[in-house]
């Protein structure tokens, strides 16, 4: 809401008041004593010294306060190394139960092993994760020194001099002088710059990735920028808000010794990492060092995460605590049993030391602590360091996949959280950013609606699908023909000499690249260092329309004859336009030969042909007739609340006649372009001679432009493509030339920043000719239409045609939107110098404050956009990436849902998700918007029986259609015909009033779910809920600030290192270049690290239960006395030698199904999404088998060794052996690749057994008191029991598994199989085979698959139903609907859902016919609207302002084909 | 066909040489490793190779099992339960003060084939816990290489009150069989004494390597200042007075004992028979007799002793166990495509998964 001049005053005047006392206390800081400063000092504010002796004392007190600049990211120091790692390792449940056991151990009755042997394993985990910890510690350290230890030139008071320092010397306070392409030391303020604007350039790649150029300005008003800054002479204090991580924020002000303060912010300051460029010297004072600056404050570490597999794991892990716990039981009361059988001590219960028997049932409890001990193992401590073993290996690889890489930023998958790669192979719902993620972030301009006249650009069109075809050669796009927009005036292309160059990449790399042939060009290295955000020639090449073309020329033409027929409002609106685009940004220019090198001096080029003075009448008469239509600036201020209401009211019935209006304004605007038409022949002849010798004789060169949005480029350059070149820029002035060949230079005097509150942006100019000051307006449609100057009672001639180009521009916004094209209102205002004097004087003090500035800015600035004169809208598009739709049909076919949660409009997101193959067009699609609870759930009923029909519908269709074999899961995912859009408010309404779990039910049965105008919270809430409420496994993907929140929520956060700067990459686990690389990180590394951890984590379980049970079973043979048969040494190393490794290149290197099959069927991801592998069924098998093993691996050698002379050690040796082939040969079962590691890790490993036991046995005499194992592994070996028992055993043991998986392979019964047996045959018949396969699955289930033939005779189901009631506009500052009308369309609910049931259904019947219709319709560009619209019915519609007629016309007019049926409640 | 190779993805390694000057490109190797396309063996189990692996290794398990039973019944063994038949004896060791009284019992057997090759004498224990933990544990294998030592497990078998250490120290010394069995060949109605040897019993490395007697001049001397442990009668260095290099620590008897069984059942060889004179290819036919000294008591532990002759084979003794496994193994693995097994293997399948 706009403020008034005098309430924005009068809250500026409290709101100083109100800081009075901190005011005094602030200017007079010297004059507090330390303590009392430093208390100020810590609790808000920074205060910095100079450090060139002027301010010796103050320094040197607060200097000691401020952390230096020296950085350590490292976690220890050699000393505190060990007891700070020691202590963060014992957070580990395992380790503290391992320390609880080797504690244990050191009771002389629970003495299983011998003290330090228990000590053994945690040794070695803690060891491993202390090594790990150090060398990663180290690298840091070594990173932190070459850092700290880089030069940087500093003022050093006693020199009088910049003497070279190290960055860690420097200290807050100090002056540093900086260079050209230097790294920035710490966050510095901005002194002096040699620029002589007092600019500096800055590239903050380092910090967020993006590759523009920034501005940073000296403190205004600080220092006269002419003479050379002395630091000597420096004497003010800086006091600055407290060191925080907001990388957008900073404010503060100096105060010089004359106590006037100067206020200076974000603008002024340069941050640590960045790069000078384009300066050749900046001097400023160190402001935040070291941890302290913002850089370092907003850099994180990589997040811990826990998978979903280890969540999974350490449930089992409670399992396998229970199964100890019993065995120990059972240990312990049979212990009890058997010491209380005898009558009396037999000669082998040996008593303690002092003689002692213990009582049975003591010694039951002792047996109880002595069997944890004895199978500890029970609980694998080592799987916890194998898993991050594997994890480091799994993120090796996936870091390493050059499929993954992306060529043009030259960036590899970052792979930034290093524990979850498994749960890349389970997700089932991603959640989806549109711009930037999906879509391309580069905007190009594609048409335009000036003063109402649309402009369709046809030929720009044309050149983007050419352009599309040489981009993506063989790559089967989505059909283009979705997107553009019917043909409105076929006309022949202009011989614009723009259109005949070709349109191609710099370089065709691409290609050859995914043949993995590594060549790259050596232009394309070249461009890459020299590159420029935004310019590839997609977007700079922009082909004018040629009609609109020509109207410029005239305008320009007759501007410059004065040409009596000159059609002058037109003519100023166009020039108007194209100078609102090439100004109204902060564009900056530079020129294509030197990038980096700023054109900020217009070039001094002769105008050609026409003389300066000529322009200036030209534009004085344009003058003269633009004040008619601009508004009266003396209006007073006041009043504007009072208008602001009214004019709602009077938009709302303007809106209302203009539906009825439609066809004939249609007809009339079309007739107006024939007419132009003609008239524009009749002087073309002289128009293209005069620009003939304007475009040869003038301004050669190429001009880049860099900008902070990429929109705002693609705007200039459609400007120039108009012959509206930007050429220079300056904070001051901004030169512009115009088609006739005149440079005109506008003074800057204001320029509003783009904030996403305000949703626009504004630049106020004095005009060169007429002096003029024009406030130069772009922003949402929705915000600017509002602001736009009322009309009044629309009885004047100018006002009512104001009234019907602003209705029409709405009209073509709606198009555009509808379209896919982001909408941008350009608005301008002429400005009485008075007002602006009186604006400016708010604006200075405004920006003076210190606390509130940022309000009383936005005050100010909401205060000058009103009263706006509509110039026109753009529509940019936004390209889709490359391989979206691809994508996300294999994505589908997967089994994942994907849902859309976007910031962007409705109609916007519908279209996108229309041709990224979100929705098809066969879906049915609901539409939901609603501000009312009551409407809102009554709506979710409805949908949601209207999806259970269809459902009920389908399942005996389904049962007809054959019943399927076995290989289909049951739980696959139903319905994949709805499509379910929605708003951020019925978002909310859902979210606070508690219908969660409905519009989830309706969203599961839904095959995609859009969230269109969602907050970034909203987004984090929606991924919240359907994590926790549906309990499956989310991901995140999005590339913007506005992600964040969301990236964070999911259980897995994609970043996209795109254009939008590195906070969706710093927050996110895994960060991609490109949206398509998405396919191969889930469907190819998500599978296989989750096939690959899930079998090592069952395996480990397998490994330690088999082993240690054996144990177990001894203890059933020697009186549950705790006694083992295998020597400790071999126990222990068993587990860490002999088997350890072959799980651990399993894990990182098992490929169970070739990365080419994966990819062709999507499909084989199910098994990680339905975590088929690793679950709670397949654990208790998998436990089962392990007991089973064991019990032959124990019993086998015991039934053929009973009744020998066999000792305990050489009973051990045998079932040591076969245990670790047994567990050896089960590994190599479950191996599905060998590879010369695998090979070599199996064998290696019994060769290391065999090695080992060999020499131990024949080294340890008596090394090992009290019993040596000595010589047994030898005496065995010569025996040829011990080969028959080693062949026997495992053969027996694995029998049942074997057998098993014998089946499975001869009968594949499973999809998996299948694509394994597939990976054998030769490529042709394996690609006929996966065609076989997907068209089988095609057929026996509905899933989507790839590229379905759009099949266009729909049936009676496929329709597009939109629920649209009580549509307010969105986000637009329109009151909402009353308490009051909110009851009474409450009451109406029951009988509108009645008729909308009834309604719907006749809806269907009438499809057939209005297909017809629409097709026709569509032919002229905005005439056809439905005849079908129940306009009567939407009464409800009318309490919302002008956007909900809009929205509701938008839905019923017919021109859009999937549009197939309207239902407006 | 089991066993194929394919080599799906060579190794790439031809590749644009790396622009110089520039910085080093991010881009990933593309090898082999890295992009994890190595050259890999992927066993599929198809019928064909499950079908041939099964039969293979069935006729192999057969085969073996066959020889392996073949060779088990052809082993020779008579087992005497002597605790029972000698229950005077059994009676008088009940009371452990008792100890000094000798107990002789003879018990009289009749071999009905002759026992030919090798025959080895065992004493059988039952329900002797050798492998008791606390029993297992108590011994010194250092003190049994000739070293004095002090910190020992043998607790609380490791010294007198009075602080004189045992020799050998711990329970499982403490505990040795310390019973004499003769066997005597009644043929003719004449006696003879079947010639036994009481050396050569152990393992070769045990008696050379694990097991030596403390250096001195000679044997007693070399235990002086230790004594024998509570349950002995006589010292370590009384126990095989006749022979020199099996008295002591290296008495085959002693390192027999020590190398404790696994089973609470079980069987130490204690003689075998010299094969000399009649008994040349073993033992013949006809009635023998067993002059045993009864001093082990086992009525304490509800144990029994026993003493077995016994022939070997190349596959162990008696025991027909492995050969049965085999045979059954081999049995299943042939049979196993059985139509009906395949089928209740497969619905269990899918009902597991």
């Amino acid at each position: 809401m706009a403020l008034s001049v005098d309430s924005a005053l009068y809250r500026w005047q409290r709101l100083g008041a109100k800081s009075a006392p901190q005011t005094v206390s602030e200017s007079t800081p010297l004059l507090f004593s330390v303590r009392d400063r430093l208390k100020l000092n810590l609790n808000k504010w920074r205060i910095v010294f100079s450090n060139n002796g002027r301010q010796q004392r103050g320094w040197d007190q607060a200097s000691r306060f401020y952390s230096g600049n020296r950085i350590q990211t490292t976690k220890y120091t050699w000393l505190t190394f060990l007891p700070k790692n020691l202590f963060k390792q014992f957070h580990r449940l395992a380790n503290l139960y391992f320390l609880f056991l080797v504690v244990l151990n050191w009771f002389p009755q629970m003495e299983v092993f011998h003290r330090e042997i228990t000590m053994i394993p945690l040794i070695v985990v803690l060891l491993a994760s202390m090594i790990k910890d150090a060398i990663e510690d180290y690298k840091k350290y070594q990173f932190d020194k070459k850092i700290n230890s880089s030069k940087s030139r500093v003022y050093d008071k006693k020199d009088h001099a910049y003497v070279e320092k190290c960055w860690k010397d420097v200290r807050v306070g100090d002056f540093v002088q900086l260079q050209c392409n230097e790294t920035i030391p710490a966050d510095i303020l901005l002194l002096y710059s040699s620029d002589q604007n007092g600019i500096c350039h800055l590239e903050t790649a380092n910090l967020d990735g993006e590759t523009n150029l920034k501005q940073r300005r000296v403190v205004m008003g600080f220092s006269s920028q002419n003479t050379s800054f002395e630091p000597e002479f420096f004497q003010n204090t800086i006091i600055c808000e407290m060191p925080n991580n907001d990388l957008n924020k900073f404010k503060g002000y100096m105060e010089q010794p004359n106590h006037e303060r100067i206020g200076f912010n974000i603008e002024s300051l340069l941050l640590r990492g960045c790069t000078i460029r384009n300066t050749e010297v900046a001097i400023g004072i160190v402001i935040y060092a070291g941890h302290e600056t913002k850089a370092m404050l907003n850099n994180n570490g990589p997040r811990y995460k826990r998978s979903k597999i280890e969540r999974r794991m350490n449930v089992d892990i409670f399992l396998c605590v229970g199964l100890l716990f019993t065995m120990c039981l059972v240990g312990s009361i049979g212990h009890g049993i058997w010491s209380g059988s005898f009558p009396e001590h037999p000669p082998y219960d040996v008593p303690d030391e002092n003689g002692n028997f213990l009582s049975p049932i003591l010694s039951g409890f002792y047996m109880f602590l002595t069997m944890i001990i004895l199978l500890q193992v029970l609980i694998p401590i080592s799987l916890y360091v194998s898993i991050e073993l594997v994890k480091l290996g799994q993120v090796f690889l996936i870091h390493n996949d050059i499929d993954l890489y992306d060529e043009e930023a030259d960036l590899p998958i970052q792979c930034r959280a290093l524990n979850i790669t498994e749960d890349l192979g389970q997700i089932q719902y991603i959640f989806s950013d549109k711009t930037g993620t999906l879509t391309e972030n580069k905007m190009v301009f594609r048409r335009c609606t000036v003063d109402g006249h649309e402009f369709s650009h046809q030929e720009n069109a044309k050149r983007l699908e050419t352009h599309k075809e040489l981009d993506l050669e063989d790559e089967d796009f989505a059909k283009l023909q979705q997107f553009t927009l019917p043909p409105m005036n076929i006309e022949r292309p202009a011989t614009y000499h723009r259109t005949m160059r070709p349109l191609r990449r710099s370089q065709s790399a691409r290609a050859h690249f995914q043949g993995h042939t590594r060549s790259r060009s050596l232009g394309r290295r070249d461009s890459n260092q020299s590159q420029v955000a935004f310019s590839s020639t997609i977007e700079k090449d922009v082909t004018p329309d040629s009609r609109l073309l020509r109207r410029v020329r005239e305008a320009a033409l007759r501007t410059e004859n004065l040409s009596p027929f000159i059609h002058m409002k037109t003519a100023t609106s166009l020039t108007d336009f194209f100078l609102a685009l090439a100004i109204c940004n902060t564009v900056v220019v530079s020129t294509t030969t030197e990038p980096r090198q700023r054109v900020t001096v217009p070039p001094p080029i002769k105008p050609s042909g026409i003389t300066l003075e000529k322009i200036h009448q030209i534009f004085q008469r344009l003058k003269l007739v633009s004040l008619s239509q601009s508004f009266s600036s003396s209006q007073s201020s006041s009043d504007l609340g009072a208008s602001f209401s009214a004019k709602n009211t009077e938009e709302h019935l303007a809106t209302l006649d203009c539906c009825d209006n439609d066809d004939s304004c249609c007809d009339s605007s079309r007739g107006a372009g024939l007419q132009d038409k003609s008239s524009t022949d009749i002087g073309s002849a002289s128009l293209d001679e005069v620009f003939q010798s304007v475009s040869h004789g003038t301004l050669p060169t190429d001009f880049c432009y860099e900008a902070e949005s990429p929109d705002e480029a693609a705007l200039v350059y459609a400007a120039q493509a108009y012959s509206f070149t930007l050429v220079s820029r300056t904070p001051e002035q901004v030169t512009v030339r115009l088609p006739q060949g005149t440079l005109l230079t506008f003074d800057i005097l204001y320029t509003l920043g783009f904030d996403s509150v305000r949703k626009r942006m504004s630049v106020v100019v004095r005009h060169p000719l007429t002096k003029e000051i024009i406030v130069y307006t772009k922003g949402a449609d929705s915000v600017i239409m509002d602001l736009l100057e009322d009309p009044g009672k629309a009885d004047t001639n100018a006002e009512r045609r104001m009234k019907r180009i602003k209705d029409k521009t709405q009209k073509h916004l709606d198009y555009y939107a509808r379209d896919g094209l982001r909408t941008l209102c350009i608005a301008k205002k002429i400005l009485s110098e008075d007002d602006f004097q009186k604006w400016a004087n708010f604006r200075q003090e405004a920006e003076a404050a210190i606390d509130n500035r940022d309000e009383l800015l936005m005050e100010t600035a909401q205060h000058l956009e009103t009263k706006l004169t509509l110039l026109g809208a753009t529509g940019i598009e936004d390209r889709l990436q490359d391989g979206v739709p691809d994508t996300i049909a294999a994505l589908r076919e997967a089994g994942i849902q994907i849902w859309v949660l976007t910031g962007d409009k409705q109609e916007t997101a519908v279209n996108i998700a229309y041709s990224c193959k979100l929705l098809d067009q066969r879906d049915t699609v609901f539409t939901i918007n609603t501000e009312n609870k009551e409407t809102c759930e009554s709506l979710l009923n409805l949908t949601l029986e209207e999806v259970r029909k269809s459902y009920e519908v389908e399942k005996p269709q389904r049962k007809l259609f054959g019943f399927i074999p076995t290989s289909l899961p049951v739980s696959e995912t139903p319905g994949p015909e709805f499509g379910l859009v929605i708003d951020g408010r019925t978002l909310d309404i859902i979210l606070q009033g508690g219908l969660e779990e409905r519009f989830l039910e309706l969203a599961r049965l839904c095959r995609s779910v859009l969230c269109c105008r969602s907050t970034p919270l909203q987004k984090s809430i929606v991924v919240k809920l359907v994590r926790r409420q549906l309990k499956v496994m989310t991901l995140s993907i999005g590339d913007g600030a506005n992600d964040v929140s969301m990236i964070q929520a999911a259980d897995v956060g994609i970043g996209i290192s795109g254009q939008e700067g590195m906070q969706a990459v710093m927050a996110s686990d895994f960060a991609i270049s490109r949206f398509k690389h998405l396919k191969k990180l889930l469907l190819v590394h998500g599978h296989w690290c989750y096939a690959r951890l899930a079998k090592m984590v069952i395996y480990f379980f397998y490994k330690n239960v088999s082993y240690v049970n054996l144990l177990f079973w001894y203890q059933f043979f020697c009186g549950f006395s705790g006694n083992t048969m295998i020597d400790y040494w071999q126990m222990i190393f068993f587990n860490l030698f002999f088997t350890s490794l072959p799980p651990l290149v399993f894990g990182v290197l098992d490929r169970d199904v070739s990365a080419e099959t994966l990819l062709s069927l999507p499909e084989l991801y199910k098994n990680g999404q339905n975590s088929e592998i690793y679950k709670l069924s397949t654990f208790i098998i998998t436990m089962l088998d392990a007991f089973y093993q064991s019990l032959v691996c124990f019993f086998v050698p015991y039934l053929a060794y009973k009744d020998s002379d066999i000792d305990v050690f050489s009973f051990g040796n045998p079932i040591n052996t076969v245990s670790l082939l047994t567990i050896l040969l089960h590994q190599a079962l479950e191996m599905k690749t060998w590879t010369l590691f695998h090979w070599i890790t199996i064998i290696g490993s019994v060769v290391i057994y065999l090695v080992f036991s060999l020499i131990y046995n024949a080294v340890c005499v008596a090394c090992n008191p009290p019993t040596d194992p000595y010589w047994i592994m030898e005496k065995q070996l010569s025996e040829p029991t011990f080969y028959l028992v080693c062949l026997i055993t495992p053969t027996i043991a694995l029998l049942p598994r074997y057998f098993i998986f014998a089946l499975q392979g001869t009968f594949g019964a499973s999809l998996l199989l299948k694509a394994q047996q597939l990976d054998k045959l030769p490529k042709g018949q394996r690609d006929c085979e996966i065609q076989k396969l997907r068209s089988r699955k095609q057929t026996t289930s509905d899933a989507p698959v790839a590229s379905p033939a759009p099949n266009e005779d729909l049936d009676q189901r496929n329709s597009h139903f939109c629920f649209s009631p009580f549509l307010h506009p969105a986000a637009a500052p329109v009151p909402q609907a009353d308490a009051g009308s909110q009851g009474l369309l409450a009451s109406e609910v029951n009988p509108l859902r009645k008729w909308a049931h009834e309604e719907g259904y006749y809806f269907f019947n009438r499809w057939a016919e209005e297909e017809s219709t629409a097709t026709d319709s569509s032919s002229g560009p905005l005439s056809g609207c439905s005849p079908l619209v129940p306009s009567g019915i939407a009464s409800p519609g009318q309490d919302g302002g002008k956007l909900t007629k809009g929205k509701a016309k938008n839905f019923n007019c017919g021109s859009h084909r999937r549009s197939v049926s309207a239902v407006t409640l | 066909k089991y066993v194929s190779f394919s080599r799906k993805h060579d190794l790439d390694k031809s590749s644009a040489p790396q622009e110089a000057g520039t910085r080093p490109s991010r881009c990933p190797d593309n090898s082999a490793f890295k992009q994890q396309k190595l050259p890999a063996w992927k066993p599929r189990l198809t019928i064909a190779s499950v079908l041939s692996t099964f039969f293979l290794t069935g006729a192999f398990c057969l085969s073996v099992g066959v020889s392996l039973v073949v060779a088990a019944n052809s082993v020779r063994e008579i087992q005497v339960d002597y605790s029972d038949k000698c229950s005077n004896c059994s009676k008088l060791r009940e009371n452990s003060s008792n100890w000094n009284n000798e107990c002789l019992c003879s018990i009289n057997f009749t071999l009905a084939e002759d026992m030919l090759g090798d025959v080895f004498m065992y004493y059988g224990l039952q329900n002797f816990y050798q492998n008791h933990r606390r029993y297992v544990l108590s011994r010194s294998d250092e003190q049994l290489l000739g070293r004095n030592v002090q910190n020992t497990y043998c607790a609380p078998f490791a010294a007198y009150k009075n602080g004189t250490p045992m020799a050998p120290c711990g329970a499982i010394a403490n505990s040795m069989f310390n019973d004499t069995i003769d066997l005597f060949y009644n043929f003719n109605s004449s006696v003879i004494q079947v010639p036994l040897l009481k050396t050569g019993n152990s393992w070769w490395t045990d008696k050379n390597v694990k097991f030596r007697n403390p250096d001195s001049h000679n044997l007693s001397a070399a235990f002086a200042g230790t004594a024998r442990p509570p349950y002995w009668h006589k010292p370590a260095y009384l126990l095989d007075v006749e022979d020199e290099k099996n008295n002591g620590y290296i008495n085959d008897d002693f390192i027999i004992w020590m190398r404790v069984s696994a089973f609470a059942t079980f069987k130490n060889l204690y003689r075998r028979i010299s094969r000399k004179g009649q008994f040349t290819d073993g033992l013949p036919a006809g009635n023998y007799t067993f002059h045993i000294s009864y001093n082990f008591p086992v009525t304490k532990f509800k144990g029994k002793k026993y003493v077995i002759l016994s022939t070997m084979v190349w596959s162990g003794g008696s025991n027909p166990f492995l050969g049965i496994a085999y045979l059954v193994c081999g049995t299943v693995l042939i049979h196993h495509p059985n139509p009906n097994l395949s089928e209740a293997a497969l619905l269990l399948m899918h009902i597991c998964s």
